[in-house]
């Protein structure tokens, strides 16, 4: 930028460039999305295994990809629940930072998706009905998770959440984080909890992408409608499950319980329904997804 | 081969005033006209260029078999997405600039006069991006392939899903991938040829769903795009990775099928898959069975596949 001498308008135009992008967005930051975001991800925010501990009686863990491996950073098995099975799979982070390096922040790698796989298909040949969590920033990037099919390994994840004739229900209970995230999220039922979020992509790779400042963050979070408010109002989950006053890290039990309750019901409504049709009914639900005009008219 | 390969996904090689390029291959300057003729392979050292969606049709269907379907549907602005500019701004940029209704056709076509289901995606149609128009497209792709029992080619390209429609275009690997599901109930074959870039959402849905995964050569696949990858290991990436060739050595995909071939393997696999329908390796097969002096029974055996095959009505399930 070409200017006189001894004139120095940076920190001006820095001024009036983030002026402009909120003005031309209609409307100032909205600082509750953002609160959301970081409530998600707050540190002490219970995690699937805390949610196992506090939901069921017992919990057997299941191991391994019978491929390459087993990732700490999804972790599933069969669960007790009330004088039945079920099989809970979900994402796990880690609270210490040897635990978050060997949970890998929760973000999988491809033999998490074949573990989750099999433990999908375990349940299906025993009619368990199957609970996933979700809770993750993304699918690992890595040379040798795409060396192993990243992209494979979630795409045939998606398939088999499709093929299950199980009752399937998902509730995002932290970060929902793009197709990693949603390679566990196919299911009959989507609930997400008040302040998780859900999104094609977050909100720091959005901004540098966009508007190629990481630092955008907050206005991205806000245009990419993340919030469960929004994405209820998108239809895209069924039912926002509300936490203990001040966030589900204040109470984990409590938080425990409002998971509980919404799984209960939505299996007494899932169970009515024969497989065939709810298979169908989930084909359709995913079919509705997406907002298009056709012949000008735009559709739903 | 550039050492950084994968950095740069949009493969642009230099522009000069007459609209000539260098082929990044082996620095080369083609014309646009001497690239237009030869597919858009360069001459001197096959590196492939991408094609526009039109450009792949013409090279995979008979002349004048090309109907499309589902080419009313457009974007809508379902998050009133803004950054540096609105959403809406950008469609009608897109299709100003390309000529295109969205970054996916879809219609019906013959191959070799063989009937088909055909999509093809277009990267310089807002990088390929998957949002609701292009998963629709798919689903009545899929649609059109199990009323008809055409099979269903998808050529794709891809930057990955639509930022600009949020979440609703993460959907669309859901919902795409339900639509494969319902193929493979009948099953009515479902090929995916992955031409560079195919990476992210259609990457890690539809594309690496197909029963047979055909990848052109030095095609870039990655969910993961190369930068972020760079970010998260701090390190540049090594030579080759994310290349087609890598991921047949690392069995992702089945075969590299170089462009000029393209449409006769797909047409000779299409028919495998249909028991020998129109199967070009036919010839082949019966001058083997000759020579080995198995005549009579194989070409019994290959005549009762055929007879199955080509019978009017294969009763759908389920």
């Amino acid at each position: 930028m070409p200017t006189l001498p001894g004139v120095h308008l940076k920190d001006e135009i820095a001024k009036i460039s983030q002026r402009l992008k909120e003005l031309g967005h209609g409307r100032h930051l909205d600082r509750a999305v953002w609160d959301k975001v970081e409530l998600a991800r707050h540190p002490k925010r219970p995690y699937t295994l805390d949610y196992i501990e506090h939901m069921f009686a017992g919990f057997i863990e299941l191991r391994g990809d019978r491929c390459y491996g087993d990732d700490p950073a999804i972790v599933g098995g069969l669960a007790a629940y009330q004088g039945r099975t079920l099989m809970v799979i979900g994402h796990q982070k880690g609270r210490d930072i040897a635990s978050r390096t060997e949970r890998n922040f929760g973000m999988p790698r491809p033999e998490g998706y074949r573990k989750a796989q099999r433990l999908m298909l375990l349940a299906d040949k025993f009619g368990i009905p199957v609970l996933t969590l979700i809770d993750t920033p993304g699918a690992h990037p890595g040379i040798a998770a795409e060396e192993r099919g990243q992209g494979g390994a979630i795409a045939t994840t998606l398939m088999c959440m499709a093929k299950l004739s199980v009752p399937t229900v998902a509730v995002i209970i932290g970060e929902g984080g793009s197709g990693g995230a949603l390679a566990l999220a196919l299911s009959d039922r989507v609930m997400m909890l008040e302040n998780s979020v859900y999104s094609v992509i977050t909100p720091e790779a959005c901004a540098s992408i966009l508007w190629k400042d990481a630092g955008e963050a907050q206005l991205a979070a806000q245009t990419l409608r993340m919030s469960s408010d929004d994405l209820s109002q998108l239809e895209v989950v069924d039912e926002v499950l509300p936490e203990p006053r001040g966030g589900a890290h204040r109470d984990h039990v409590a938080a425990a319980k409002v998971i509980k309750d919404a799984l209960e019901e939505k299996l007494r409504e899932l169970e009515t329904i024969s497989p065939r049709l709810r298979k169908k009914e989930r084909f359709e639900k995913f079919r509705r997804m997406g907002v298009w005009k056709e012949n000008g008219l735009t559709l739903f | 081969m550039a050492r950084k390969v994968s950095v740069d996904i949009s493969r642009r090689g230099g522009n000069t005033q007459n609209g000539a390029q260098s082929c990044p291959g082996c620095k080369e300057l083609l014309s646009p006209e001497e690239l237009r003729r030869n597919s858009m392979i360069c001459p001197h050292c096959g590196h492939h260029f991408r094609m526009t969606a039109r450009q792949r049709i013409e090279l995979l269907s008979d002349p004048d078999s090309w109907n499309e379907i589902a080419a009313n549907l457009r974007s809508a602005d379902p998050l009133e997405f803004f950054d540096l500019r609105p959403y809406p701004d950008r469609i009608e940029e897109a299709e100003y600039d390309t000529g295109l209704s969205e970054a996916m056709l879809t219609g019906t076509a013959k191959m070799n006069k063989m009937d088909v289901v055909l999509a093809a995606m277009d990267f310089s149609f807002m990088g390929g991006s998957m949002g609701s128009v292009v998963g629709e497209r798919f689903w009545r792709a899929a649609e059109e392939a199990i009323e008809t029992r055409f099979p269903l080619v998808v050529v794709c390209a891809s930057g990955g899903a639509r930022m600009q429609e949020g979440i609703l275009s993460l959907l669309q690997m859901a919902k795409t991938t339900c639509a494969v599901e319902l193929m493979g109930e009948i099953p009515v074959p479902f090929i995916t040829v992955l031409t560079h870039p195919t990476t992210g959402g259609v990457l890690a849905s539809f594309a690496t769903l197909a029963d047979v995964i055909i990848a052109e050569p030095a095609a870039f696949l990655s969910f993961t795009g190369p930068r972020i990858i760079e970010q998260t290991i701090k390190e540049k990436l090594p030579e080759g990775f994310g290349l087609a060739e890598s991921h047949v050595r690392h069995g992702q995909v089945d075969l590299i099928v170089p462009r000029l071939e393209l449409k006769e393997r797909l047409v000779q696999i299409l028919g495998m898959l249909e028991g020998g329908v129109a199967c070009a390796l036919q010839p082949l097969w019966e001058e083997e069975a000759r020579r080995s002096g198995r005549g009579g029974a194989f070409a019994q055996a290959f005549d009762r596949i055929k007879a199955l095959a080509h019978s009017p009505r294969r009763p759908p399930q389920g």
